[in-house]
């Protein structure tokens, strides 16, 4: 039987969810294996060197900066007070001296000969981790976090913006082609994550940042807007560390695109539930999606969908990612091994899909499984 | 244990002979490289020579796709007989660059009729139904390497050290500064926010002063900036600055990152020295693709000599074009990510990288350096910003797409004639200062930090112009092909034009340069074979003359005699573009340019040629340089669509 490779995103009713939450330096962990969590439990925590300030010392004492040495009251290691004295020169007969104080509290970290700058660090900055999803422990990985378990519906999205967020879902487009507008955007929704249908505008999107929504899942979005948003071009999809009041995931890419109906039918099947999202993107090696995990009930191992992905088949559920008939889905009803030449000329291999009755040919690199239960 | 990074491999990768003699010391330094520990080194694969090489199998695992040719030994000669294609794997569930091999090699399968698999297996050797005699393949899969760089000064070291970078193939994530307007805090806050996988480090002229670089070097070190790739790997920093400060440079920055020093990137003002710097990031660039691209151990268990990176094969073959036929040529590999561009001018081979110009992964990094305007101006029809632009975007996150419908076509070549057009400029650029051996710019070019002043990039002088790559080898029509790098390279006077059919120079390039004494000899004569009878797609020629013109006035007449007695004569007017169908055959010419242009010999000069047809014939182009379109719309769509029709670019219908 033919069959040939196509990526996919996941629209999971019930997966294994499994993340890494990991500390950036190595510190303690706070839960153990088996330990039941919420998004908020602090699972691991530690300490990450302080801000540093620079001091010329050197240029305020208008000394050569191998002379810093001996003008210093103070010595490396030692603890420093905001406004305490580090150094000071001699002066002339005890006069006229010139000194520095330290900007902050902090200690005096290095001292260096050749560029007669003293540096301060201020006091550690503590770093937590939390659980990120409601589940279990499922592993504990010593010193640096723990491995997050949760029976969860799963769905990956293809872009977003902003990193990660937690709130209750609430359906408010009631249709997958429905444009989530500004209107429907309220007060009343801060904290939420919001499912939308089509297109969330730019107008949208800040009326939703404004009422201080957690988050929106929506089908499409314009690349236009996004420089307005994030205030650069966006030149290579890695994103995830913006510091936006909201974030964003699409489900379909750019422009009005209606949301797959799996994937707006599953939301929907979870309004008022509490979900956590990310919407950190990397698309180079080592490809990351956004996504949004809806912890489950139930908690049982039964009905949970493997991940082995094979590739699509005829019978296979599959989605047009590029137009014409972009965000459609259908299914594979032939894999014609010959090239067949499209409307731009170019000779590709096709799958024959049936979308809404009718058969279309469509470039097999054109189209993503749909990876349902 | 860092990997070793042998000559021939950086020859191969360099595309030119270094001057360096690698060292062959292994360092033994798991802590720092974890990913590979080669304490018995494995030996390639080795097919036992009895008879003629059959069958050979390549692949390319590109960053967008990966590509399998089947190379048989048929009618006494090697042919290409088919070609696969499929995504490149390294996105979950695989995460296993050798699935999409396997997934391209199904195809050759399918299409062939031959069993090439077994499983996961490839089997060797052909037994005359089944299996290959040999597997190579080529590499430039990962998505490539993100850096930081630091300068003194942002317009010379911190220039020079963007330079090396991009050169290297790396994309430049910041560029720190001391005069860079950034307080101490900010830069080490940036520092810790980007994660860079390298950094590298310059500043001041050898012997001079150090403070102003040692400052740079106490920021990073109280930045101690944390790679991406764990907790226990120290990140790589080069130091290329002022050799008075290696001691204290040792003494900042050793303990806390994985430091390598090498020769200063500007020793003297008036001088620039890219190549130690550029020869170790290379190295270290080869490691991280290795890295980041999953299931390499196992591919490189596979094939029958080393993976080579597909800019060093590209580049093997532009150069042994130029070798072989005495020619300038420049050359041009346009993939997913990146866009390489080879040169070969007064015998002088050079390379850049453009690690944020490419089709699919960097794509609105295009459209964001060219401006929406630029890519707009090539597209014959009217189409709103938001629309363009979510059609790019839309390339961006699903980068392995490809046009179905003539309008998705049109607007994926116009952003391609932008990418290379940048492209071309940072080589030229960089192509610009090299001079001799290394020596890079004059002391007026270094107080001016202009790319202007003498340059070994010559458009007159350039013979052959060669495109590879996925949007260029696939065009549809070779007219496409051949209007891209007229557009976007502007060529002057005679140039001859070629594409890569179906991009298979990495795969040539890697059979080339076998070495093994069982296969050397058959695996090179089928690399030029092929090169000859299947790779190499002769376009044709372009004829520009260039200089002052009147609009519509005649710039010059070309007089042409073909092989059969026929003559004809061409008058090139200015603004327009014309073209002959002649196939690959020797046409003499006499051109006679009008007073103020020139074709190659001189303002008002006349010259006598012999040039060649070819798929599409010769294209005259009395566009001028440079290709200036006009404001208004609808005359701007009517040029194109004049120019589009003169060289039976697009099938007739509603667009064209």
């Amino acid at each position: 039987m033919a069959h040939s490779y196509t990526p996919g995103l996941k629209v999971l009713k019930k997966t294994l969810f499994s993340k890494e939450r990991i500390l950036p330096l190595k510190g303690e962990v706070l839960v153990k294996q088996g330990d039941k969590l919420s998004p908020e439990t602090i699972v691991a925590s530690t300490s990450l060197p302080g801000n540093i300030q620079m001091l010329k010392v050197n240029n305020i004492l208008n000394i050569e900066p191998e002379d810093v040495k001996a003008c210093l009251v103070l010595k490396e290691g030692d603890s420093v007070k905001k406004g305490e004295k580090i150094a000071e020169t001699a002066g002339f007969l005890g006069m006229f001296k010139l000194s520095v104080e330290s900007p902050v509290d902090g200690t005096i970290e290095s001292i260096s000969d050749s560029t007669g700058r003293v540096v301060l660090r201020e006091a550690p900055i503590p770093v937590e981790v939390n659980a990120y999803v409601s589940g279990r422990v499922g592993k504990v990985i010593q010193n640096e976090g723990i491995i997050v378990t949760s029976i969860a519906s799963f769905i990956q999205g293809i872009f977003g913006i902003a990193g990660e967020k937690q709130g209750v879902l609430q359906l408010v487009s009631q249709d997958p082609s429905e444009e989530l507008t500004a209107e429907k955007i309220t007060n009343d929704m801060s904290g939420k994550i919001l499912i939308g249908g089509s297109f969330l505008s730019l107008e949208a999107y800040k009326k939703a940042m404004s009422c201080n929504v957690a988050g929106i899942v929506i089908g499409g979005f314009n690349y236009y807007d996004l420089k307005e948003v994030l205030g650069y071009n966006l030149g290579v999809a890695i994103t995830g560390t913006e510091k936006l009041k909201t974030a964003l995931i699409l489900t379909e890419g750019y422009g009005s695109i209606p949301m797959s109906k799996a994937t707006f039918d599953l939301l929907k099947s979870h309004d008022g539930k509490n979900a956590s999202i990310n919407g950190a993107t990397q698309i180079r090696a080592g490809v990351i999606r956004p996504e949004i995990v809806i912890p489950l009930k139930d908690e049982s191992s039964e009905d949970i969908s493997s991940n082995v992905q094979e590739g699509i088949q005829e019978g296979s559920v599959v989605r047009v990612i590029r137009s014409p008939n972009f965000g459609k889905i259908g299914t594979v009803t032939s894999l014609p091994a010959a090239l067949h030449k499209m409307e731009s000329e170019t000779m590709v291999r096709v799958a024959e899909i049936k979308i809404d009755g009718k058969n279309f040919l469509i470039p097999r690199a054109n189209l993503e499984m749909v990876e349902l239960q | 244990m860092s990997k070793k990074i042998t000559k021939k491999e950086r020859e191969f990768y360099l595309g030119f002979k270094s001057k360096e003699i690698i060292e062959e010391e292994v360092v033994n330094n798991s802590e720092n490289h974890p990913i590979e520990k080669k304490k018995d080194k494995k030996l390639p694969k080795q097919t036992p020579k009895k008879n003629k090489i059959k069958s050979i199998l390549a692949t390319d695992c590109g960053s967008t796709t990966t590509k399998a040719i089947l190379i048989e030994w048929k009618d006494n000669r090697y042919r290409l007989t088919f070609r696969g294609e499929a995504p490149t794997t390294v996105e979950a569930p695989f995460e296993d660059v050798t699935k999409g091999v396997l997934n391209a090699v199904m195809e050759v399968e399918e299409l062939s009729g031959r069993t090439i698999l077994d499983g996961d297996e490839i089997i060797t050797p052909d037994n005359g139904e089944k299996g290959v005699d040999i597997y190579v393949s080529t590499s430039s899969a990962g998505g490539g390497l993100q850096m930081m760089v630091a300068g003194v000064v942002k317009s010379m070291s911190g220039e020079s050290a963007e330079r090396a970078a991009l050169g290297a193939g790396s994309i430049v994530m910041d560029v720190l500064a001391s005069n860079d307007g950034r307080l101490p805090h900010e830069k080490i806050t940036r520092i810790r926010q980007l994660r860079p996988d390298m950094i590298l480090l310059s500043g001041g002229t050898d012997g001079g002063t150090t403070t102003h670089v040692m400052e740079l070097a106490e920021i990073l070190a109280a930045a101690n900036p944390r790679p991406r790739l764990g907790q226990n790997y120290k990140l790589p920093v080069i130091y290329a600055g002022n050799n008075k400060a290696h001691d204290n440079i040792r003494k900042t920055l050793g303990e806390i990152s994985d430091l390598d020093i090498v020769e200063n990137i500007r020793p003297v003002l008036e001088q620039e020295n890219l190549e130690p710097s550029r020869d170790k990031i290379h190295d270290l660039f080869m490691e991280h693709v290795m890295a980041q691209a999953p299931g390499y151990k196992k591919l490189m268990s596979w094939t029958d000599a080393p993976i080579m990176p597909t800019p060093g094969a590209v580049g093997f073959l532009i150069e042994m074009i130029a070798k072989k036929e005495n020619i300038s040529v420049v050359g041009v590999d346009i993939g997913g990510a990146t866009t390489d561009i080879f040169s070969v001018f007064e015998g002088k081979f050079n390379r850049t990288v453009s690690a944020n110009l490419g089709m699919s992964y960097s794509i609105c990094n295009v459209l964001a350096e060219s401006g929406i305007d630029n890519v707009l101006r090539w597209v014959p029809f009217d189409i709103d910003h938001s629309n363009l632009t979510n059609r790019i975007g839309n390339k961006m996150i699903r980068p392995t797409t490809v046009p179905q419908s003539l309008e998705e076509l049109v607007v994926e070549q116009a952003i391609a004639r932008e990418a290379l057009r940048l492209s071309f400029i940072q080589h030229k650029a960089f192509a610009t200062s090299l001079k001799g051996v290394q020596s890079e710019r004059t002391i007026s070019d270094a107080f001016e930090q202009s790319s202007s002043g003498q340059s070994l990039v010559n458009m007159m002088e350039l013979d052959l112009l060669v495109g590879s790559g996925g949007v260029l080898s696939h065009a549809p029509r070779r007219q496409q092909a051949a209007r891209m790098l007229i557009d976007a390279f502007m060529p002057e006077g005679i140039t001859e034009l070629a594409v890569d059919s179906i991009f298979m120079m990495p795969q040539l390039g890697v059979l080339a340069n076998i070495d093994s004494k069982e296969l050397k000899d058959d695996a090179n004569q089928a690399a030029l074979e092929v090169f000859d009878n299947d790779c190499l797609i002769r376009l044709g020629t372009c004829i520009a003359p260039i200089g002052k013109a009147k609009p519509k006035s005649k710039m010059a007449q070309v007089s042409l005699s073909f092989e059969d007695g026929s003559t004809k004569k061409v008058d090139i007017n200015e603004g327009s573009l014309e073209m002959l169908e002649v196939p690959y055959e020797p046409v003499k010419i006499e051109i006679q340019p009008s007073r103020r242009i020139d074709v190659g010999a001189g303002k008002g000069e006349p010259l006598s040629s012999t040039i060649y047809g070819g798929v599409v014939g010769l294209i005259f182009d009395g566009r001028n340089r440079p290709i200036n379109l006009p404001k208004d719309s609808s005359e701007r769509i009517q040029n194109l669509l004049n120019w589009s029709a003169a060289v039976n670019e697009y099938p007739k219908g509603d667009l064209f």
